[in-house]
């Protein structure tokens, strides 16, 4: 009697619940979808229906796939790193760039020539402007900081990856979550919420999203054949934690009905305000900045061949820096109507918070202390070093404005988008992009780059962009503070509101031209990559596993 | 990362340092503490320190027509470009009016304060222009203002208002603390459409319950009820509901 070989093998337990949940999922989601009234919902319970159908043919495909289930942890005594999912959400960290920096030059060029707006709902700016900052900050800098937080725990771990199917769900699932808050902007689904305009259904997937991510890293970190946590994977759990907590703080919402896309937040006004800006600022600070020293801490140490410069300053930073974040928040709501005193807390805080911010600054910087030369040499390097260099500027600059006497001119004009731009273009782009120049040719098994001339080409003209925005932002931003309370010597106010808009045009101009400059570098990264992927040389097997960053103590 | 322990003579305060790095879990709480200090102590006496919301008389909940409006000014993300909050400095207040109140937005849900005024502040347009020039200027913003940069929404006067949902979404208002009584709830339909139509039989009860309300075609269709009518309710009720010539401001300092 032989044996009867089936040719589906056993699900795993992550495949079985991925199957129980979308195959769960299905039917409510068409009664939903059949029984609301509003279009735009029913469009997006109609991409979830798509898109559990589609985990079920995927998980059901693996079932038929030959192969060890679950995956080795080890071939022949080395990790057997799981590294497909970092290329998918690799790919879509410049998917999602090109996209979101191609929103951001089309608001501003329709703040320069508004008939651009073309009158209608889909594309005017007040629905593009959360598309653009959703799609640079959540879809790239999130893919960016996915991508890499799973690369960087894997090696620093020397372990891999937690989970079977789980990895894939985060990145998957977090993907699906950026379709439905983009598509909901353009189709007028919004909290009104900055940074925060997802409405309830997609907050709580990204919720459970989020659960998953914070249970992979974790579970990686605790099969880690290391006995300490390296340096990066500290800011990676902080800032996965407290994203967490902003995240699941500042959305807490009643649903109209489940049958509705709105919901209305559970506290007003100016508490609502203090949630909001809490929120918001930590989103910078634990987002775009925890999670992007996280990458500094990995990608320049390797880049440059150096140690990292200080483990104490490294350590004074960390712990300095997630605790005076998260009391910056009411510094955006200075002279409003929050009590005075938590205004001036958020003041104090934030001039405090220039410290920590300068001593990341300086160790990256000081990491490459014996390898400057290198500057001349590798345009990647010079990328992340000047993407320090941006993080200092706008760090100072950002407490400077953060004074209530400064805030009174700086607020509520270009000044302040200026100062996101130079943070977000200079530090958090750059860095990215130094990243990807890394991660694409070790992920692909590459020699090196496609070519190093067409990194320094992006470097320069990006790096013209940034400046012709920042530049601009901060005369625009500076001298419409000053026509806003200019007097006449009999005094009358001097402009009327729309005369200080009317100056606004040729600043607005050469910030779109900052921008398409911006743009033509990262399409030239992408050929790049492309090239370097479609055509570089194979790398020899032996050489294939990079030297682990080291933390060493400055003597 | 043993070299560390070498070097040190004594256990230095540095070394302890190696609990964390070496115990993901005793991380994670050590990240909570340290990030929960600031925000407890900023957020939570928001709720209990009673002069956070001054005392005000007049403030009331949106009239239906209102909300439906407000959720209009959500959508369309007015908040990108106009603030509503009036700073208490000299030229702001001689351009938009008296200083906002944290009383002026307690019902609203979420806050619209704003961060940008590419566009002026909205805290006190209400009754600023007439219905008339609001419905043109939405419309078309260049037509009366040649040197604007808004966007032109001449669409909001061809849309249908979608209220079948209303009453709903006055009950979560009061989930979260806006004081809508049941029978608001109950005739919230009714008192969208007596806010829209002129010399509606209703308009009387309407009033009993959202005292000072303006009641009329906002859109100048009066035969339909447009989004164009809700936004313009909403734009015309902001800042109006205080009256400042009774606020005492020196009762209120804070």
């Amino acid at each position: 009697m032989g044996a009867i070989v089936s040719p589906v093998r056993r699900a795993t337990m992550g495949e079985f619940a991925g199957m129980v949940l979308a195959g769960g999922a299905v039917l409510p989601l068409v009664l939903i979808a059949a029984l609301t009234e509003d279009s735009g919902y029913a469009f997006h319970v109609t991409l979830a229906i798509a898109a559990a159908l589609g985990s079920l043919i995927l998980i059901a495909n693996r079932l038929f796939q030959p192969g060890q289930v679950p995956a080795p942890q080890e071939i022949d005594g080395r990790p057997n790193y799981n590294m497909e999912p970092v290329k998918f959400a690799t790919i879509a960290a410049m998917f999602w760039g090109i996209a979101g920096f191609s929103v951001g030059l089309i608001i501003a060029l329709q703040l320069a020539f508004p008939v651009l707006n073309f009158d209608l709902p889909w594309i005017n700016f007040g629905r593009l402007r959360p598309l653009h900052t959703s799609a640079v900050i959540f879809a790239f800098g999130g893919n960016v900081l996915l991508g890499t937080s799973f690369y960087v725990v894997q090696r620093t771990c020397r372990a891999r990856l937690a989970g079977d199917i789980a990895p894939w769900f985060v990145i998957l699932g977090y993907n699906f979550f950026i379709v439905i808050a983009g598509t909901g902007y353009l189709l007028g689904i919004s909290q009104g919420k900055e940074y925060a305009e997802p409405e309830w259904y997609a907050d709580l997937w990204l919720t459970i999203v989020w659960v998953v991510y914070l249970l992979v890293f974790l579970l990686t970190l605790a099969k880690r054949k290391e006995p300490h946590i390296y340096v990066a994977n500290w800011f990676y759990l902080a800032f996965i934690l407290t994203i967490a907590v902003l995240h699941i703080g500042n959305n807490l919402a009643l649903p109209v009905s489940v049958l509705s896309p709105k919901s209305y937040i559970l506290w007003s006004g100016v508490q609502d305000a203090m949630f909001q800006w809490w929120y918001g600022h930590n989103a910078v600070g634990f987002f775009l900045t925890a999670g992007f020293l996280a990458i500094m801490y990995y990608f320049v140490p390797k880049r440059a061949g150096r140690p990292v410069y200080s483990y104490r300053l490294s350590i004074i930073h960390f712990w300095a820096l997630i605790f005076l974040y998260i009391w910056a928040g009411p510094h955006h709501l200075h002279y409003t109507a929050l009590p005075d005193w938590a205004q001036t807390l958020g003041m104090t805080f934030s001039i405090m918070l220039w410290m920590p911010s300068w001593g990341g600054m300086i160790n990256g910087l000081m990491t490459l202390s014996g390898a400057w030369d290198k500057l001349r040499t590798d345009p990647v390097l010079r990328m992340m070093v000047v993407s320090l260099a941006f993080y200092g500027m706008s760090t100072f600059e950002g407490p400077l404005m953060s004074i209530k006497a400064v805030n009174s001119l700086s607020h509520y004009t270009d000044w302040t988008i200026g100062h996101v731009h130079s943070g977000a273009l200079g530090w958090v782009a750059y860095i990215s992009f130094g990243a990807i120049y890394c991660l694409v040719p070790w992920l692909w098994n590459r020699k090196e780059l496609y070519s190093l001339k067409l990194v320094s080409w992006h470097f320069w003209i990006s790096t013209l962009g940034i400046v012709f925005y920042i530049s601009a932002m901060w005369v625009s931003g500076i001298l419409q503070g000053l026509m806003w309370r200019a007097y006449t010597p009999l005094g009358f106010l001097e402009y009327s509101f729309i005369e200080t808009v009317a100056a606004m045009h040729p600043f607005y101009a050469i910030r779109a031209l900052g921008g398409a400059l911006f743009l033509t570098g990262a399409l030239i990264m992408v050929f790049n990559l492309w090239m370097t992927v479609r055509s570089g040389t194979p790398e020899s097997a032996q050489d294939s596993a990079p030297l682990q960053p080291s933390l060493v103590p400055a003597e | 990362m043993t070299s560390i322990e070498h070097k040190a003579p004594r256990q230095s305060l540095w070394s302890k340092h190696k609990i964390f790095e070496t115990n993901s879990i005793i991380l994670i709480i050590g990240v909570l503490l340290v990030i929960s200090v600031g925000g407890l102590v900023e957020i939570a006496p928001l709720f209990y320190l009673k002069n956070v919301i001054e005392k005000v008389d007049g403030m009331r909940p949106y009239t239906p027509l209102e909300l439906a409006g407000r959720a209009i000014y959500v959508r369309e993300g007015c908040y990108n470009c106009h603030s509503q909050m009036i700073r208490p400095l000299r030229d702001e207040i001689e351009r938009y009016g008296h200083y906002s109140l944290a009383a002026e937005s307690m019902y609203d849900k979420p806050f619209q304060w704003g961060s940008k005024r590419t566009g002026p502040d909205l805290a006190r347009v209400g009754g600023k222009y007439s219905d008339e020039w609001q419905r043109g200027h939405l419309a078309d913003p260049r037509a009366l203002v040649p040197q604007s940069i808004m966007p032109g929404y001449p669409f909001l006067a061809r849309n249908e208002l979608k209220f079948g949902d209303i009453a709903n979404e006055l009950r979560a208002n009061r989930g979260g603390g806006v004081p809508y009584t049941d029978e608001m709830i109950a005739q919230a339909e009714t008192d969208l459409r007596a806010q829209a139509t002129p010399e509606h039989p209703k308009a009387g009860e309407l009033e009993a319950r959202y005292p000072k309300v303006q009641a009329r075609d906002f859109d100048g269709d009066p035969a339909r009820i447009t989004e164009a009518d809700a936004l313009i309710a909403y734009l015309q009720v902001l800042g109006t509901l205080v009256d400042f010539k009774l606020y005492d401001d020196k009762a209120n300092i804070r």
